[in-house]
C-alpha cells in the first residue's frame, strides 16, 4: 500500500508542480493545455495533437505557435502540460474502473 | 529535437556532462534523456522521480514486465523513439527478444501468461480510447491479476503515455540499434533517476 501511494504521490506531485509552480506560460494557459481545453489557434492544433494523436505532429505545428507569440520556453511548458495532462486522465479513467469492478466484491 | 533549446538551450555543465557522456559511452545522449535536463525543476525532476517508482519500485511486476508494458503503450501511441527504446530494454531484462517481439506483432497469440496479456490489452485500450469500463477491468481481475498489480500497471501506462507523447511532439531522434542498446543496459542498470 505505501508503494502504491508512493506511485500517486510522485505523480500528484508532478502535475503540481507543472500547473502550480512557477513558469514562463502564464498558470492559466497551462492548466487550459493540460485540460486541452479552450485554447486559441494556432496553439490549440498543437496541443489537441499532443493530447490525442501525438504522431501527427509536424514542424508546422510548432512554427505555427511560435509565430504566433509563443516563445520556445512557453511551448516546452505547454506541450508538457498537454502530455501529462492526457496521461493524468487515462490515471484518473483508469483507477475509476478498478474501484467500479471491484466496488461489488465481484472480483479482485 | 523540434525545439531549439532542448538542443542548444542546457546549462554549461550539462553540455559538459552530456559530452562526457558521449565520450564515455561512445554514443550521443538520448533525446529522451536530454529533455529531463532541461530546466529540470519544471518537468524532468519530478518525472523522473515517477518514472522510476512506476518502473523500478516495488511491484508484482518484474523490470521486463514493466519494460514491455511501456514499449507496448509506446506502440499505441506510435511512439518510434520509445518503442525502440523499451522493446530492447524488455527484450535485455527478460532475455528473450522472440516473445517481446511476438507481443509487439500480435498480442493475442504471443506466448505470455494470461495476467501480462489482458493488463497489456486494458492497456492499450486506456490509451487507444482513453477511457475503460468496468467490464474491461473485470476480465483483467478475472485473468488472475490483483489490483495491486493493475495500478501498477496503470502507473507504468501513465509514465508512458507523457513520455511518448513528449518524444512525438518533440521529435526525439531515433537512434541507431546499437545506441538503443546501450540506453537499454543503462536504465538496466541505473533505472529512470
Amino acid at each position: 500500500m505505501a508503494d502504491e501511494d508512493k506511485k500517486r504521490a510522485a505523480h500528484r506531485a508532478l502535475v503540481d508542480r507543472i500547473l502550480n509552480g512557477e513558469g514562463r506560460a502564464p498558470a492559466e494557459q497551462r492548466a487550459r493545455a493540460f485540460g486541452n481545453d479552450a485554447l486559441s489557434p494556432p496553439l490549440d492544433t498543437l496541443i489537441g495533437k499532443v493530447a490525442t494523436r501525438p504522431a501527427q505532429i509536424t514542424e508546422a505545428d510548432f512554427a505555427a505557435a511560435k509565430a504566433s507569440g509563443f516563445s520556445e520556453d512557453q511551448l516546452f511548458e505547454l506541450v508538457i502540460c498537454a502530455a501529462v495532462g492526457q496521461s493524468a486522465r487515462l490515471y484518473e479513467a483508469g483507477l475509476a474502473a478498478l474501484a467500479e469492478a471491484t466496488a461489488n466484491g465481484e472480483a479482485g | 529535437m523540434r525545439l531549439d533549446i532542448l538542443n542548444h538551450g542546457y546549462r554549461p555543465t550539462t553540455k559538459l556532462l552530456f559530452t562526457l557522456i558521449r565520450l564515455f559511452s561512445g554514443h550521443p545522449v538520448p533525446d529522451a534523456a536530454k529533455l529531463v535536463f532541461y530546466r529540470p525543476d519544471f518537468y524532468g525532476a519530478r518525472a523522473k522521480e515517477f518514472t522510476h517508482e512506476a518502473m523500478r519500485g516495488p511491484s508484482a511486476w518484474s523490470v521486463g514486465d514493466r519494460e514491455l508494458m511501456a514499449a507496448y503503450v509506446s506502440k499505441v501511441n506510435e511512439s518510434a523513439f520509445c518503442v525502440a527504446a523499451h522493446t530492447a530494454t524488455a527484450r535485455r531484462a527478460y532475455q528473450d527478444g522472440p516473445m517481446v517481439a511476438a507481443v509487439l506483432a500480435d498480442l493475442e497469440s504471443a506466448p505470455v501468461e494470461e495476467p501480462l496479456r489482458a493488463t497489456l490489452r486494458m492497456l492499450g485500450k486506456l490509451t487507444a480510447e482513453g477511457k475503460l469500463s468496468p467490464e474491461d477491468m473485470r476480465d483483467v481481475l478475472s485473468a488472475g491479476v490483483s489490483r495491486e498489480q493493475v495500478k501498477d500497471a496503470l502507473a507504468v501506462c501513465v509514465a508512458f503515455n507523457t513520455t511518448s507523447r513528449l518524444g512525438d511532439a518533440f521529435g526525439f531522434e531515433v537512434l541507431s540499434p546499437e545506441g538503443f542498446e546501450a540506453g537499454a543496459q543503462y536504465l538496466l542498470k541505473r533505472g529512470y533517476r
